[in-house]
């Protein structure tokens, strides 16, 4: 893995853009050469902006017929030497699944945007959720590993959709955005710097593209065309790429490697920030937009001198299980508020020592300040 | 496989993994002679294949760069890597429930699309691998695995759908017809635009033992005898024609 500094496409400055535009602008900084895409609400207005700029830039977008074939040729274009993404929301996010355990058996980097709704099944189209956290882990058969980000803000858009692709680089794994309808749709102030880092896969000609002596467990990657006569499958294979599907040892080392190159690394990979969480009797832990509501709630709360604290996850999976276990033993009280039925709490119960309340919205509305205080409230 | 092929192999493979009397030993013979007759740089090529037995031709004997993909999908993959690379000349082989039931979306669309790319489609008329099932190109009255009485669906004209749907160029032809094969082949390769082969492949392990023909000598008989030209069956009635495969080019009129 290289990393460089290049310089941003976008002009440095301020801009006032919806978290869906700055998506598009993230994916430009961070080198996407290759979109592919189907139209779903509340996702659509990053593959319309992205269908012009790519347009601009002479970079590659495909309309696809559907979300299948959208997140199959976004793993055909990695192979070909591609930084690719594409973005959806639940029901396509859902019809991508096996694509996704294909691109995690195969060691394929990519980038999918989830701007989620509410569900299940077709839900509310137009309303806010995050209920498909639990489908960002384990959406797809078979055990394997994703990273997951969780963006509260424009800013955060775009600054974890190049986090996203640095990670997918780095790891050779899906990375997944998990934005809501409310983040997507929100516009708000965000700043764009001179100089953009970007990481890129290691090559090594010559070497296994799918085994490593590597402590990282992360191999190398080469591209069709480079005369490295590539092997890629999705079924079990060695180390060249041979399938080896009746061979016991193959298949557990295959399936260990690529789950322990996440979870050896999740103290690097696992983001999170604190706020007045050193003294507080009760820590909020919460995630995406609701952590806006969360820390207008807690800000309010400490006014009047009430020991509350925010414990904000920037990254949902791998799970920041060192982190949670810590607030735990320093808090009374872990509040969870959740737009969906407690996915996270139940992540956080098998951490944390302490009591876990978790507290669900699933009407389609954000969880606003006032229900938050409510709750605080009545725990302090 | 004649030995003078041997060079667009992998190093590795000694036979290929197909039953006794399936023809897709044969077709990948025929594809390989079509890269050879154009001298194409194999380097420089990228085939593409789903789930199924036919997915096998390339993948993993080819010697060059091969994507086994999910099944359904190898024409989406396929897509995305000629989009990004067009100097990869990109070629899916696979099998008829592959490409054209649980992968028909794509089909259509790429050839609406006139993506850049040749698809070859082993169409044995039943689904091997998973143990002889009814496939979209069963012909009606076929003995399969859940067709114990007889299909009672009606098969489809591939060529026709995909010419329908906006292909460059479309040619029908048995394995047991391996010059013309070769032919259409070479042609398609020689097309800028999305080019469709459909060649007819023997399953005697599948359909054969289930359709009274008992040995890989009678599907090869059978091939021979139902598959007629397209100059041939200009001269025949309907009624004619009911039990016969046409073959050749064809294009819209």
């Amino acid at each position: 893995m290289r990393s460089e500094k290049t310089e941003s496409i976008l002009p440095s400055g301020t801009y006032y853009f919806s978290g869906n535009e700055a998506v598009t602008e993230g994916a430009i900084a961070a080198g996407c050469g290759y979109y592919a895409g189907y139209p779903i609400t509340p996702s659509s207005e990053i593959m319309e902006r992205i269908s012009i700029r790519f347009g601009e830039l002479n970079r590659v977008f495909m309309q696809m017929e559907d979300e299948l074939a959208s997140i199959c040729s976004v793993i055909g274009a990695v192979w070909a030497g591609a930084k690719a993404m594409t973005a959806t929301s639940g029901p396509g996010f859902s019809l991508m699944q096996e694509g996704i355990g294909y691109a995690a058996l195969t060691e394929t980097p990519l980038v999918i945007v989830d701007i989620q709704r509410a569900g299940p099944g077709t839900g509310q189209a137009t309303r806010v959720a995050s209920g498909d956290l639990m489908q960002a882990k384990w959406g797809s058969h078979g055990d394997y590993q994703t990273i997951v980000l969780s963006p509260w803000s424009v800013q955060e858009m775009y600054d974890q959709t190049i986090d996203a692709f640095n990670l997918a680089e780095e790891y050779r794994v899906p990375v997944f955005l998990m934005g809501d309808e409310a983040v997507g749709h929100l516009r708000e102030r965000m700043d764009v710097k001179p100089k953009v880092r970007i990481f890129n896969r290691t090559k090594r000609p010559g070497a296994p593209p799918f085994g490593t002596d590597q402590d990282d467990g992360i191999p190398p990657m080469p591209a069709f065309g480079e005369g490295e006569k590539l092997l890629v499958t999705g079924s079990t294979h060695n180390a060249m790429g041979i399938r080896k599907t009746d061979d016991p040892l193959v298949h557990s080392s295959l399936v260990t490697r690529i789950n322990n190159k996440i979870l050896n690394n999740r103290e690097k990979i696992t983001q999170s920030e604190s706020y007045y969480t050193d003294d507080a009797e009760v820590i909020v832990v919460s995630y995406g937009f609701t952590a806006r509501s969360v820390l207008f709630a807690v800000d309010q709360l400490r006014k009047e001198g009430k020991q509350v604290g925010l414990l904000r996850l920037k990254t949902i999976w791998p799970f920041a299980d060192k982190v949670i276990s810590n607030i735990g033993e320093m808090a009374e009280k872990i509040f969870v508020p959740e737009m969906n039925r407690g996915q996270i709490a139940g992540e956080i119960l098998k951490y944390a020592t302490c009591e876990v309340i978790p507290y669900c919205r699933t009407d389609g509305e954000i969880i606003h300040p006032n229900q938050i205080i409510k709750e605080l409230r009545g725990l302090l | 496989m004649a030995r003078d092929l041997d060079i667009y192999l992998r190093p590795d493979i000694k036979s290929t993994p197909f039953c006794p009397g399936c023809g897709h030993g044969i077709l990948m013979n025929l594809v390989l002679r079509a890269i050879d007759e154009l001298q194409l740089n194999m380097d420089e090529m990228l085939f593409v294949s789903g789930i199924g037995c036919a997915a096998w031709i390339p993948s993993p004997n080819f010697n060059t760069d091969t994507l086994h993909t999910l099944h359904g999908r190898a024409i989406a993959f396929a897509t995305g890597a000629k989009m990004f690379n067009p100097k990869l000349k990109t070629v899916v082989i696979s099998g008829d429930g592959d490409l054209t039931s649980i992968g028909g979306n794509h089909l259509i669309h790429a050839a609406r699309r006139n993506t850049d790319i040749t698809v070859i489609c082993a169409n044995n008329m039943i689904y091997g691998m998973t143990g002889g099932q009814a496939a979209s190109t069963s012909p009606l009255g076929a003995l399969t695995a859940t067709t114990v009485e007889g299909n009672t669906f009606r098969p489809f004209d591939l060529c026709k759908l995909v010419l329908g749907a906006g292909a460059s160029y479309v040619a029908r032809y048995s394995v047991t017809q391996p010059l013309s094969l070769v032919k259409a082949i070479k042609k398609s390769l020689g097309i800028d635009g999305f080019t469709f082969i459909e060649a007819l492949s023997p399953c005697p392990t599948q359909f054969g033992r289930r359709n009274r023909y008992d040995s890989p000598a009678d599907m090869l008989k059978m091939l021979m005898k139902k598959c007629i030209p397209k100059e041939d069956a200009e001269y025949l009635t309907k009624e004619e024609l009911k039990d016969r495969i046409v073959t050749g080019e064809f294009f819209d009129e």
